[in-house]
């Protein structure tokens, strides 16, 4: 593979980040909900999609994005705002819900809106997408070299909105890169019983535009063809959909206790778990050395402790600035 | 009102032209939606922009109204003022996600640092047979949401002073322009759906009423074409010795309390006239805001007209029967001031 070499270990730095990251919201989550599991309880209150697995998917594009690019991720939005770079100490006060949040507590986990760099997510499934669509028209109408990517789940593809954003993109000819984490189950449904087609990558014909699969979890995959979708949607070349067959982890949500998969997936999906493969990878080739990985791992394990100590000594929003904000 | 022109416009093309004077003085300013390009909008509200600004900035969409609906909020979070129709209000529920948890939340979720500057027009009301689905108001059910403000003209002056203040805006701005209130040539008009309207650009503020006839006896609350039935019950009222205010409330979000309540205050007595929905919705909301600031200086309690919570029926006699009519408010006044 030809990609340089500093890409590489900043891909697999942000993963270690984005991994470590999601371990420690995880522990913190369940301080104090148990033994009788409380959702409302603890640091960390309400309903958290952790995104540990997914992050090829994430730190795959970071090395080809710039300044001004837009970014609208999901319900499960971690991984992929880490990978752009927002703010992690904000982004973990607002998820901790503390006054120095990226949205002063307001908006949560699932609701994190960063201006530079360009970020916003939405617990609603596909909702992210046409916004996708129109930032790539601001881009466009403002005559900037800016790309929008839209990320969405396997879930999101059969919405309305996929189709309708897709169209749209495609009409107007916008540099929007619509990129599918594919992780095989909506919730508890897999995909075999709720999309007619094996790859959502394949619906992209329908609109005219060019359809890709990654079928591997693999993050030198996911940046060559990022890479290229993203480059063309910069020079005016138009659309693209990706399809990335990924995988989550943990469950839908912490809490949910997974029965619906089986006990063989998910030891299959241990097995291949891409942050260590991507290491074992990078110290076969030469890239890394095992001392290197250790001072990664440190290196990345403070930020995130940062961040979270942060989080933690900031202190929680006023009661009555609930009323605050709602308009400008 | 300060009118300082004899020129006459309808109101469609007040709306038209404040759209035009905005795109002319900000390149950020563009227009999206159903047959809003050569067709001008079903309604006229976009008529000639296309010839003066091109199918860039005046986009004719496929009818994804929850594409473009979210790409218009995409593009006002990106730098752009989209002005994005929705060719009728009650379409609203194939893309009300992208309008009600998206175009009017991010600013609050982002604590105030993603504005979304963007107008989202729509065609609302009945009373010309177009049944069910086409011919509601359902302001209410918007101004029940948090995060984004309702504004409902008129008049021709308030329509293009209130667009150019709605495009101003930095919030999301639901402008809903009623059909009896636009001029239309293939549709009974309002004569006050013509009237003086200055040529250059003004603002008329988001949030504030207006005394649109005033009164004595009774004050009757009201909105859109509305606004017109009430001033012609106040014209049948004042044959039979009733002087009454009427009070255009002009946006429901925000609602502008303190003129409410002092009109109360000076007739002490309330008539609430709307052509949406009565349960759950703007009379109520009214009556509260009565009963809480004013109860003190109502002679009666209030009373309302306004359509019976039964879906928009179809047939001549069954529609005119469940609209907010002038002789309906008629004998409400007089039933409120004989108590």
């Amino acid at each position: 593979m030809n990609i340089p070499s500093e890409h590489l270990v900043d891909m697999y730095e942000t993963m270690v980040k984005i991994r470590r990251y999601e371990e420690r919201i995880r522990e913190i989550y369940f301080e104090d909900k148990l033994p009788a599991f409380d959702i409302a309880a603890g640091l960390i209150p309400g309903e958290m999609h952790l995104s540990a697995g997914q992050e090829p998917v994430a730190v795959g594009v970071r090395p080809h994005l710039k300044a001004g690019d837009a970014i609208t991720a999901t319900h499960r939005p971690h991984h992929i705002a880490i990978a752009q770079g927002v703010d992690l100490k904000k982004m973990t006060a607002e998820i901790f819900g503390r006054k120095t949040g990226l949205g002063k507590g307001k908006g949560g986990h699932m609701h994190l809106f960063s201006v530079e760099p360009n970020f916003g997510c939405s617990g609603i499934i596909a909702e992210g997408m046409p916004v996708a669509v129109g930032a790539g028209l601001a881009f466009k109408r403002r005559g900037t070299d800016n790309v929008a990517l839209s990320f969405f789940g396997d879930g999101a593809a059969n919405q309305g909105a996929f189709h309708e954003s897709l169209n749209l993109a495609a009409i107007w000819d916008l540099p929007v890169v619509f990129i599918c984490e594919d992780n095989a189950y909506a919730i508890s449904v897999p995909k075999t019983a709720s999309t007619a087609i094996a790859d959502n990558s394949d619906r992209a014909s329908a609109y005219g535009i060019p359809g890709v699969l990654v079928t591997n979890n693999d993050p030198v995959a996911v940046y060559e063809v990022a890479g290229e979708a993203i480059a063309r949607a910069r020079s005016g070349g138009g659309p693209s959909l990706i399809e990335v067959k990924t995988d989550r982890l943990w469950g839908h949500f912490e809490g949910d206790a997974d029965a619906y998969r089986s006990d063989e997936f998910k030891e299959a999906m241990a097995g291949r778990d891409a942050v260590v493969t991507f290491g074992q990878k990078l110290v076969a080739e030469g890239v890394l050395t095992d001392s290197e990985i250790e001072v990664i791992r440190e290196r990345m394990y403070g930020e995130v402790e940062d961040a979270i100590s942060f989080a933690i000594s900031s202190p929680y929003p006023e009661p009555e600035d609930a009323l605050v904000d709602v308009f400008a | 009102m300060t009118i300082t022109t004899d020129r006459k416009l309808t109101t469609q093309k007040a709306i038209a032209e404040a759209i035009a004077l905005e795109m002319e003085a900000d390149d950020m300013v563009l227009v999206m939606g159903e047959d809003i390009g050569v067709y001008g909008g079903i309604f006229g509200a976009t008529e000639g922009l296309l010839a003066r600004f091109g199918p860039e900035r005046v986009m004719d969409t496929p009818i994804s109204e929850t594409g473009f609906i979210g790409a218009a909020v995409g593009a006002a979070v990106n730098g752009l003022r989209p002005i994005a129709e929705l060719m009728f209000v009650d379409f609203f529920g194939v893309c009300m996600d992208q309008i009600y948890n998206n175009m009017a939340k991010i600013h609050y979720f982002s604590g105030g640092n993603v504005k979304v500057p963007m107008v989202l027009m729509t065609a609302v009301g009945g009373g010309y047979s177009d049944a069910g689905q086409h011919s509601q108001t359902l302001w209410g059910t918007f101004a029940h949401l948090p995060g984004m403000k309702v504004v409902i003209p008129s008049n021709p002056y308030d329509a293009k002073g209130l667009m150019t203040s709605a495009i101003r805006d930095d919030n999301p701005v639901l402008y809903m322009f009623h059909k009896g209130v636009l001029g239309l040539g293939w549709m009974t008009s309002n004569p006050r759906a013509t009237g003086a309207v200055p040529s250059e650009s003004y603002e008329v503020p988001i949030g504030e009423a207006a005394i649109a006839r005033e009164g004595d006896d009774l004050t009757v609350v009201t909105v859109g074409l509305s606004v017109h039935r009430a001033l012609d019950a106040a014209e049948m009222l004042e044959d039979k010795g009733v002087s009454a205010e009427v009070l255009d409330l002009r946006s429901l979000v925000p609602l502008d309390r303190d003129k409410i309540a002092e009109s109360v205050a000076k007739t002490h007595r309330l008539l609430v006239v709307d052509e949406d929905y009565q349960s759950f919705g703007m009379t109520g909301e009214v009556i509260a805001t009565v009963v809480e600031r004013a109860f003190d200086s109502l002679d009666a309690p209030p009373m309302r007209v306004a359509t019976p919570d039964t879906p928009i029926p179809y047939s001549r006699p069954l529609e005119q029967f469940a609209l907010p009519s002038a002789e309906r408010i008629v004998e409400a006044a007089q039933q409120l001031i004989s108590t």
